[in-house]
């Protein structure tokens, strides 16, 4: 639902809301809002389907990389209540209290003041808390949340909870429930030797025997939490508001390098925030284009970058840090240990990017088109990569006009280029010219009523070459007289 | 009393006359500024002219236009660069104003990891004065990075660049296959200043499919140059292109 408070507001409680998602055959329902789900929508029916029953639908694309990021995110916000989180399935998170609970005021308080934090970010978050991680997570997601089971209870808890509580795909369930086992606890009555025999050669994913094992506690299930994503801040604190930010910035740079090479990194994202005595802060945010952790080259990265920043009444706390940073191992370029300093292109186009923009330093893109002015297009260089040109087999201009500029055809013959025209109030005679090459329009990109274009290699009196085209032809029921216009200059 | 100047002093001259000994094409140093003035606007002779003298050197082109440059003589193509034999990539640096062009050149010229640097500038403005070509030389010189400044619209200043040229297209070769289609390209170069070799004008022709990137600039004497004598070589047997 982040998808429609993002963009407008949502539609009435009575209307039901779905998201879907690209499947084999069509969108289907991804997730189902509360309207949405009394009326019997699940998830995983095609979205045509369901829009047949129910014609006040309203559907959603979702969002489904979004929502992985900010899952990813989550484990690490969830930190806040114990050290051990990580992310389970799509939409789940498991959190290793142990030890924890006693701060937040008790087991009991700590879940409610979860899911209190998920509602405040707008996310509704269904709780349950369990000796064992599948426990937990079947009481999430099946049962009645919140829920707490203690420790001798969750054979008990666990118990009324369908099959698919255990994990298991849905060929599986489908077979359990064909043997008859509907729920966990008819599945633990059944003796053990009995479903060794028959998931003898299940994965250990899709064995019921060791998944129960799991969730009754009886074989181990740890939690691999990933580890907290280092930050590399350097700060400086002065006793006394300053204005001018210049004579810290070395001693910044330096320690955050230092705590670079420490941790084999380089930054490729650089940020200076200015903490004001106001108790307002600036930031000056610059990219490279390679890792780097050279004190020097980003002192050079920061020249003049930081003259429009505004130190209001002083500041007095400066922190550089890097928000991406890349493994950069240190590289020997040459046996005498002397490094190439002035060799260094990325160091070339950071320099460059910093002072003149992202738009004005690029490198060329190719589009597969038969427009001349849409095969290159132009990438920031600090993003993109140099690509190799593709092969054309017709010949080009070294330059080009954009937008092409019309002539004035003084003379012209039925076929072929103009003899006489008037461009830039200069008059060209035309001497020798090959041609045409037709481009026609691009029906599936172009607006309706696009006129196909001749273009011809003229040369002139002088011995320019020009490249000019004529847009439409003579009763080509598209306007009136074609045009002539002068696009690009050969060498 | 002592004079500094040579007048009415004795001056002891050499036994034989000193013959300058020519260079060998391979020791010829690759000049670190080169001025390229087209002769008529819009003109894009300049920019063959540069294509051509781009060496086979590894790693990218750094382009530099400015807004002026960009209107008048329209930007680069890169589609149409392969049939010139450039494989380098082009880093195109498209700026408003010539003083960040000058400063996005002189970064590029202090960058040894760079093939070349070709920077338009159009008019003359201020900024480009001779200090500021100076600066150029001397960055370029330091890194080995060969600078062409291509300058239209320039009624003639100063300049401290090693090589001068004036350059502006001829009427191209007969075309091998039919005789009303426009050929190769020709154009005329004009070597109006120059350190270390003499001036000249010639007729200058690329050639993308000479073995040696060095040779795919072909410059011969034009018949009414007079410089033409038994001993003189084209210019690109001495120089290396």
């Amino acid at each position: 639902m982040r998808a429609i408070s993002r963009y407008r507001t949502a539609p009435g409680a009575d209307v039901p809301v779905v998201l879907s998602r690209d499947g084999p055959h069509g969108p289907v329902v991804q997730c189902a809002d509360r309207t949405a789900a009394a009326r019997g929508i699940a998830p995983g029916e095609r979205v045509v389907d369901v829009q047949a029953i129910h014609p006040d639908l309203h559907v959603e694309v979702a969002d489904l990389q979004g929502d992985q990021a900010l899952m990813r995110r989550l484990v690490y916000w969830a930190r806040r209540w114990c050290p051990w989180t990580v992310q389970e399935g799509d939409d789940g998170l498991v959190l290793d209290v142990t030890g924890a609970a006693h701060l937040f005021g008790g087991e009991a308080a700590i879940l409610r003041d979860m899911v209190q934090m998920f509602a405040m970010q707008g996310l509704t978050a269904r709780a349950a808390m369990a000796p064992t991680r599948a426990a937990a997570r079947a009481l999430a997601t099946h049962g009645e949340t919140p829920a707490i089971c203690r420790a001798g209870d969750v054979a008990a808890a666990v118990a009324p909870l369908p099959v698919a509580a255990l994990g298991l795909a849905g060929e599986d369930v489908r077979l359990l429930t064909r043997l008859g086992l509907k729920t966990v606890g008819l599945l633990a009555d059944v003796p053990r030797e009995a479903l060794m025999r028959r998931f003898a050669t299940a994965a250990e994913e899709r064995n019921p025997l060791i998944l129960l094992d799991r969730m009754l506690g009886r074989a181990p299930d740890p939690l691999n939490a990933p580890a907290d994503p280092q930050r590399f801040l350097a700060r400086v604190r002065l006793a006394e508001p300053v204005i001018d930010p210049y004579p810290h910035l070395k001693s910044l740079a330096d320690d955050l390098c230092a705590a670079l090479a420490e941790a084999g990194r380089g930054a490729r994202q650089l940020r200076l925030t200015i903490y004001r005595v106001d108790s307002e802060y600036r930031s000056v945010q610059l990219a490279t284009a390679g890792a780097t952790r050279d004190p020097a080259h980003m002192l050079r990265l920061f020249d003049g970058r930081l003259d429009g920043i505004d130190p209001g009444f002083g500041f007095d706390l400066l922190t550089l840090d890097a928000p991406r940073v890349e493994p950069l191992a240190v590289v020997q370029e040459r046996l005498d240990r002397a490094r190439d300093a002035l060799a260094d292109v990325p160091g070339l186009l950071d320099r460059l990017t910093a002072r003149l923009g992202q738009d004005r330093v690029t490198w060329s893109a190719w589009t597969e088109t038969h427009r001349p002015e849409r095969v290159e297009a132009r990438v920031p260089a600090l993003t993109g990569a140099p690509a190799a040109p593709p092969i054309l087999a017709r010949e080009r201009p070294v330059r080009l006009l954009n937008p092409a500029e019309e002539v004035r055809v003084i003379y012209a013959v039925p076929e072929g280029p103009p003899t006489q025209f008037r461009w830039r109030r200069t008059m060209y005679q035309a001497v020798r010219h090959a041609g045409p090459e037709r481009i026609a329009p691009e029906w599936w990109r172009d607006r309706p009523g696009t006129r196909l274009r001749d273009y011809y290699k003229v040369e002139v009196q002088d011995g320019r070459r020009f490249w000019l085209y004529r847009e439409g032809m003579v009763g080509d029921g598209r306007g009136d007289a074609p045009r002539w216009f002068l696009h690009g200059f050969f060498v | 009393m002592t004079s500094d100047s040579p007048y009415g002093q004795v001056l002891r001259l050499p036994r034989r006359p000193v013959r300058a000994a020519p260079a060998a094409p391979a020791a010829a140093p690759r000049p670190a500024l080169t001025d390229l003035h087209p002769a008529r606007p819009a003109d894009p002779a300049a920019t063959g002219f540069a294509l051509a003298r781009l060496a086979d050197r590894a790693g990218p082109v750094l382009w530099v236009q400015d807004h002026a440059s960009r209107r008048e003589n329209g930007r680069l193509y890169t589609p149409g660069l392969r049939a010139m034999g450039i494989d380098q990539p082009i880093l195109h640096v498209a700026v408003n104003h010539p003083r960040d062009a000058l400063w996005a050149m002189e970064e590029g010229a202090a960058c040894a990891g760079l093939a070349a640097v070709v920077g338009e500038i159009h008019g003359a403005p201020a900024v480009l004065s001779f200090t500021a070509t100076k600066r150029l030389v001397l960055r370029a010189e330091a890194s080995g990075v060969p600078v062409y400044l291509i300058r239209g619209g320039d009624p003639g200043t100063l300049s401290a660049a090693r090589e001068r040229w004036r350059l502006s297209a001829l009427p191209s070769a007969p075309h091998p296959d039919h005789g009303q289609f426009p050929g190769a390209a020709r154009w005329e170069a004009e070597l109006f200043r120059a350190r270390g070799r003499a001036p000249g004008r010639w007729v200058a022709q690329h050639d993308p499919r000479a073995q040696r990137p060095a040779d795919r600039l072909r410059l011969v004497s034009r018949p009414d140059d007079g410089a033409v004598d038994a001993g003189d070589q084209p210019l690109s047997d001495r120089s290396g292109g």
